[in-house]
């Protein structure tokens, strides 16, 4: 019955994530916005598991964990690169290219 | 035989090793015990031979003849190729025990005078006794294999004791070249053993012998011929001659123990251990008596015009060695032999001597803080008034060298003549042969005799000063001469010839090794007649260079060393041996070096193994790191474009 309303949900959180991972240059906000995008897809798979069984909502406890776990390295990442370099902004995040 | 001493034969090699590593660890341990060392150094020597000469004994009383091989443990089991460490008691490892162990004795003995005040006394020993093991392993072995061990491993020592006072550059040198040369033979003996293997299926001695006829009958003169190569390097012959005289860096006694009387007779035992195959090929033999003949006259023509006493005795061994090839190419096996152990008496005698000569030369030099050459005969001259004891038993062994019966020397050398001159009945070459042994025989009187004019005779060179410190050696290297100068006037009897009413003693009891040889040889029998006329020509031949000598050569226009005019003309040629050291070098060190350092180091190695090889690999990685760095734009856009893109790519993969 919000299986609609709860898509929908889902789809602009996900459009707001790519929107910001596209435009955005800061690396904290890039970052929340990456797991706005697995939020949303948490949310498709909790509405979906009211119609096709209960294998969707142990999916969604996966994708937390591992989100979990991207949050840990990837902050500290963002920690270690602005100690170096005193800036998050990707634009000038580009030392590989030498 | 119950109480017979021939299994104790493991005892004969163990001893030395043993003494070995008593001392090595009392090198370490407390390197200031020089009576400790002293005991045990000489002590397993003198153990050994004693166990030797029981279990010789043992074997002889036993009938002797067939050999007798014990077994100990399987050493390499590669399926068809099965090698047991095994020692084998037959007469010519008898004979070669005794000369080892015996004069090896001695020499340790001589060694604890000659070398106390030495800060690596110790260390002496422990080499010293290695050797005598390894030595033992060489003549004991019953397999090629296990002779191999004792032949690498003289060789180890032998490099060990030459560089023993390796501070010196030029000891080290000569270590280094001794190892080098002794490779390239060593090399030949290995290609000779592959041959064997592959075409006989077995490496022990007795199996190889007896298939050898029907068996390697095709491959025998390239077996000969490499094994031969292997003698050349270990007993110095043309052309690997070349680092002998250069061993003589080393202590005295090492050069008469190592470098005269035992490790470069082990080519001459191997030729006597493989006469079947020898014999087999007569290629083969006349090339190793060819090679001994010539060796034996030119290294007589070098040692004419030196000056140095040690290097005068060096050729002069390398000389005498070729007389062992003559003999033992000839196909006679026992006269080879003979003149082996004779000649082990009369040079450990020779070198023992100028050991003491130089022992006192040294102090003499060294009490009056002269830093003249010790070495140098133009330094010496009338040093009989101060050694009386050395000069007379130089004298004995010089006489005996120079083949003045009855001495040892003059039965040996005269036995392998007249077999030479027997074998030239059949094949005329030998002739030749026999007259080049004949006028190096002239050449060694002559030289040896000049070594004892200038060192013992005529007026006094060392100085006013310096003379007054020189005094004869102590009992303890006095009394080995002693014993060897009985050895080299007497040694003859061991084989005294049928023709002078002897039994020929050695000759029959090597006849079991060396009849499945002979019988392959033509039979060369001279009349009683004609072996009276050669006897009668080696006689006056060694007394034609003594009076020579004695004639030609003028005592009182010598000069000191440091005061001598340089050579010129043929003196000068044969002075600085031939210029043979110069050829080599130019012919085959220096394309060596060349090709190791321009080609093999700077070509292959900097150029293709680093350059191509190492370098190049990081040269790819850093390119293709750098196209993936390009990459990093910092726009995050063009980072989900190639996302996007790789996961359509892997999804396609996937989904295929």
């Amino acid at each position: 019955m919000f299986l609609t309303p709860a898509l929908a949900i889902s789809a602009v959180l996900f459009a707001i994530g790519v929107a910001g991972v596209l435009v955005r240059r800061n690396a904290i906000v890039i970052f929340m916005c990456v797991e706005l995008m697995l939020n949303a897809v948490n949310l498709t798979f909790v509405a979906l598991a009211q119609q096709l069984g209960v294998a969707g909502q142990v999916f969604v406890f996966f994708v937390m964990a591992v989100a979990a776990a991207e949050a840990a390295v990837g902050l500290a990442i963002i920690i270690a690169i602005y100690r170096h370099r005193e800036t998050v902004d990707l634009r000038d995040i580009n030392i590989l290219k030498g | 035989m119950t109480a017979s001493a021939v299994p104790l034969i493991w005892l004969v090699p163990a001893l030395p090793l043993a003494g070995f590593v008593v001392n090595g660890a009392l090198l370490f341990a407390a390197p200031g015990a020089k009576r400790a060392v002293s005991a045990i150094g000489v002590g397993v020597l003198l153990l050994a031979f004693a166990v030797a000469l029981a279990a010789v004994l043992g074997y002889a009383g036993a009938g002797g003849g067939a050999p007798e091989v014990f077994t100990y443990w399987s050493w390499m089991a590669v399926d068809k190729l099965q090698v047991a460490f095994a020692l084998q008691v037959d007469p010519l490892s008898c004979v070669m025990i005794l000369v080892v162990t015996g004069v090896g004795a001695l020499i340790h003995v001589f060694s604890v005078g000659y070398m106390y005040e030495d800060p690596g006394y110790a260390r002496y020993f422990a080499y010293l006794n290695l050797f005598v093991f390894f030595m033992l392993i060489l003549v004991l072995g019953a397999s090629f294999p296990v002779m191999f061990v004792g032949w690498e491993g003289v060789g180890l020592c032998s490099y060990l004791l030459i560089g023993f006072w390796f501070g010196e550059k030029a000891n080290a040198d000569a270590g280094k070249k001794a190892f080098v040369v002794n490779r390239i033979g060593d090399f030949g003996f290995l290609i000779a053993m592959f041959l064997i293997y592959q075409n006989v299926g077995s490496l022990d001695f007795n199996a190889v012998f007896a298939a050898a006829p029907a068996a390697l009958a095709g491959v025998v003169t390239a077996v000969c011929l490499f094994l031969f190569l292997g003698c050349t390097g270990k007993s110095a012959q043309i052309p690997l001659y070349t680092w002998l005289p250069d061993a003589m860096a080393g202590p005295t006694p090492v050069s008469a123990l190592i470098h005269a009387a035992t490790m470069v007779t082990a080519g001459v035992y191997l030729v006597a251990r493989c006469n079947v195959l020898f014999a087999m090929s007569p290629v083969a033999s006349s090339v190793v008596a060819g090679v001994g003949a010539l060796t034996a006259l030119f290294a007589a023509t070098i040692a004419l015009q030196q000056w140095d006493i040690k290097k005068v005795l060096a050729y002069s061994t390398v000389s005498q060695l070729g007389y062992m090839f003559l003999g033992v190419g000839t196909g006679a096996y026992a006269a080879g032999i003979f003149h082996l152990a004779t000649h082990a008496f009369f040079k450990a005698l020779l070198f023992l001597g100028s050991g003491s000569v130089i022992h006192a030369m040294h102090h003499a030099y060294h009490a009056t803080h002269s830093h003249e050459d010790a070495q140098d005969m133009r330094n010496m001259g009338g040093l009989k008034r101060w050694l009386p004891v050395t000069t007379v038993l130089m004298w004995v062994a010089t006489l005996a060298i120079a083949g003045v019966p009855p001495l040892s020397g003059f039965f040996s050398k005269d036995e392998i003549l007249g077999a030479a001159f027997a074998r030239g009945q059949a094949q005329g070459i030998w002739y030749l042969y026999w007259a080049m042994g004949l006028a190096a025989a002239l050449l060694t009187a002559f030289y040896m005799t000049r070594l004892m004019l200038y060192t013992f005779h005529g007026p006094n060179r060392t100085g006013e000063k310096e003379s007054g410190h020189l005094r004869e050696a102590p009992w303890m290297m006095t009394g080995p001469l002693v014993v060897l100068g009985v050895l080299a006037a007497v040694g003859g009897a061991l084989n005294v010839p049928a023709i002078v009413g002897g039994g020929a003693r050695l000759e029959r009891w090597l006849a079991p090794v060396t009849s499945a040889g002979a019988a392959l040889l033509p039979a060369g029998e001279v009349s009683p007649g004609t072996e009276w006329t050669l006897l009668g020509v080696a006689v006056l031949i060694a007394a034609a260079g003594i009076v020579g000598a004695f004639r030609l050569l003028d005592l009182n226009a010598l000069v000191p060393a440091r005061s001598a005019p340089a050579e010129t003309g043929f003196a000068r040629v044969l002075a600085r041996k031939w210029y043979v050291d110069e050829i080599y070098d130019a012919a085959i060190v220096r394309p060596v070096v060349w090709l190791s350092r321009r080609v093999l180091w700077q070509g292959v190695d900097q150029g293709a193994v680093d350059g191509a090889g190492v370098n190049g690999l990081a040269r790819a990685a850093r390119a293709l790191g750098w196209l993936g760095s390009r990459l990093q734009t910092g726009e995050v856009g063009f980072y989900v474009v190639l996302f996007v893109a790789g996961v359509v790519v892997v999804l396609r993969a996937a989904l295929r």
